[in-house]
């Protein structure tokens, strides 16, 4: 099954069936929300997420959509603040994954033998280690190391930027390793196809046969792979948070807002609104995420369509 | 066979030297030691503490007496827990977690196959959509938030179950179904989509022309074949869980590993953190080889040792 060089990037009519899956374009809706919810939330509610009061625990009110917590902050913006951390997090950390993933995988396929046989034994070995144990690790290494050093710039103003930094660049630093198996895969099916041997015969440099026609070609599955990684990474990043390792107060992500309110539970009152929103939130967009992504790989892969 | 074993033994000290490794540089490069507090200490007295920790000498020189010391099966002094062995501080925890992740281990496989397999079972019907949402929605909920939701209610509200803790037989049942929920989803979907694939095959349409009954045709042919990509999954699932665990054993207050490794981090407490990533490298590595050697029992035709 041979392809003309110029096959576009995606198979046709893969945007009509995307659009034609209620349960993908429900979720995209989802998620436009959320998004512009978290992004325009500091213009269009002036509430301050860190401003605390003396107003604790006070239950959902018209004046507190979502309550306030144990400082009399407010509970709705404090979540907007973290549905910006989270999705900031998880989009730039699925982003760096996706650059480490594919350059990896693109270079051992392409160069294939002995180069190949390395490094996927490398990325095998990288599979047995505790990979998220590591990261708490390492976040905690680093983190100080970084603040020192960013201290130096601009007065200071980015120190409090470091852990957010370190989350992102450590969590793109471990979620690399199933994109990198998946690309490879898929240059090793492409690169002996007929259309790659004509750019070749043409004498057309490597370079070019990998940019022009090897990565349209794959962009379809490393798209599925990326929607599918960023709930991952929001979830790790969540998971950190949550032990106290990750986002640090008076900042808030999803995972230290739902820490608060999960050490808050006693059995004479429940301070409900202080877990059941950013969860409600948290899972909304895990769930919406995970849904494009299965939307996306029956639009972009009609093969595997089960 | 026993080529295939030293090969992979071999490789299992390998990735254990390389976590070994990074963590006790990782650990010493930040900033600050196990020792620092607000109050300086005298220098006598904080050289006489360096030296009963072994953390005097040449950073390498501590190194390879700390590998020398572990090939004795010496993993040293908990700086934190002043006097008590590391080796007593995994002996106390790691039964606790064992049998935390065990009963999860169990939950997960038992009730995600069977749900797979009815969901497969009945294609298209209600109970096939309503698992799969259901399976869906668990995998997108994180575990910080079922476990604070189930003691909310099975632990406040009906007082049927211990909110936490490690005291009773009981304490086990919230614990174990908060780790188990998202990967019980996991296997149902796997177990589904395989049991689908598996009962459109010819030796399928051959049991039943012999006339066996259904039942028959589920249970002897397709079951075992189905549960292979399951059974590849069983290594993550080990993996997931222990890191899972970490989470789980915070949100219950109970006294395994997870603690003691989030707390190692925040205490700089070298030996007991590297102690506990020992411990949990082992297990991740030591599981999946056990998982490769279970594909030879389910597949004959599969020789993963050659």
């Amino acid at each position: 099954m041979s392809k003309p060089a110029n096959t576009p990037a995606t198979p046709p009519g893969a945007w009509r069936r995307l659009i034609r899956n209620r349960t993908a374009v429900a979720s995209m809706a989802v998620l436009g929300l959320i998004a512009l919810l978290a992004a325009a939330g500091p213009a269009l509610f002036h509430t301050d997420p860190h401003g605390t009061s003396s107003l604790q625990f006070a239950p959902p009110s018209s004046a507190h959509p979502f309550g306030t917590d144990l400082n009399g902050r407010d509970v709705f913006s404090r979540v907007l603040e973290g549905a910006r951390i989270s999705l900031l997090v998880g989009l730039s950390g699925a982003l760096v994954s996706f650059l480490i993933g594919t350059t990896y995988g693109v270079v051992s396929g392409y160069i294939g033998g002995r180069v190949d046989g390395f490094m996927m034994r490398t990325v095998e070995v990288l599979y047995a280690i505790p990979r998220l144990i590591l990261i708490l690790i390492a976040s905690f290494v680093f983190d100080p190391l970084l603040k020192t050093y960013l201290a130096g710039f601009w007065d200071g103003q980015l120190v409090g930027y470091s852990k957010i930094l370190i989350l992102i660049l450590s969590l793109g630093l471990i979620e690399w390793l199933t994109m990198a198996r998946i690309v490879r895969g898929q240059v090793l099916a492409l690169k002996n196809q007929q259309f790659v041997l004509a750019a070749r015969s043409l004498g057309q440099s490597h370079l070019r046969i990998i940019t022009r026609h090897l990565l349209p070609n794959l962009m379809g599955v490393v798209v599925v792979y990326l929607t599918l990684t960023i709930p991952a990474v929001v979830l790790d990043e969540s998971f950190l948070s949550f032990l106290g390792l990750g986002i640090q107060a008076p900042q808030a992500s999803w995972g230290s807002l739902l820490a608060d309110g999960a050490q808050v539970i006693n059995p004479v009152r429940s301070y409900w609104w202080l877990l059941a929103f950013p969860a409600l939130l948290m899972s909304a967009t895990l769930l919406a995420l995970n849904f494009l992504g299965d939307g996306l790989r029956d639009a972009l892969d009609p093969r595997q369509r089960k | 066979m026993l080529a295939f074993l030293v090969r992979r033994l071999t490789g299992l000290l390998v990735v254990l030297w390389c976590v070994i490794t990074l963590t006790f540089f990782l650990v010493r490069l930040a900033p600050g030691g196990p020792f620092s507090r607000e109050r300086k200490i005298p220098p006598a007295i904080e050289k006489q503490l360096l030296a009963r920790y072994k953390l005097d000498g040449t950073l390498w020189q501590q190194y390879t007496d700390y590998l020398g010391d572990l090939l004795k099966g010496d993993l040293r002094l908990s700086t934190k827990y002043r006097d008590r062995s590391v080796n007593e501080l995994i002996a106390d925890g790691l039964p606790v977690s064992g049998l935390l992740g065990f009963t999860a281990f169990l939950i997960a496989t038992g009730s995600g196959i069977a749900l797979g397999c009815a969901a497969a079972w009945r294609q298209h019907s209600f109970l096939d959509r309503a698992s799969m949402l259901g399976a869906l929605t668990l995998i997108s909920v994180p575990s910080f938030v079922i476990g604070p939701l189930l003691v909310l209610v099975f632990a406040l509200r009906l007082p049927w179950l211990p909110v936490g803790g490690w005291n009773s037989p009981a304490s086990v049942i919230l614990p174990a179904l908060t780790l188990a929920g998202p990967y019980t989803a996991y296997i149902a979907r796997l177990t589904r989509s395989s049991m689908l694939e598996v009962l459109s095959q010819d030796f399928i349409r051959t049991a039943r022309a012999k006339g066996l009954t259904e039942t028959a045709v589920a249970t002897r042919h397709a079951l075992k074949i189905a549960l292979l990509p399951v059974v590849s999954f069983l290594g993550p699932l080990a993996a997931n869980l222990l890191t899972g665990s970490i989470v789980v054993e915070s949100i219950f207050n109970i006294p395994g590993m997870g603690g003691y490794f989030v707390n190692s981090i925040l205490n700089r407490d070298v030996f007991l953190l590297s102690g506990v990533v020992i411990v949990y490298c082992t297990l991740l590595v030591g599981l999946n080889l056990l998982v490769d050697l279970s594909y030879t029992l389910l597949d004959r035709r599969i020789q993963v040792y050659e």
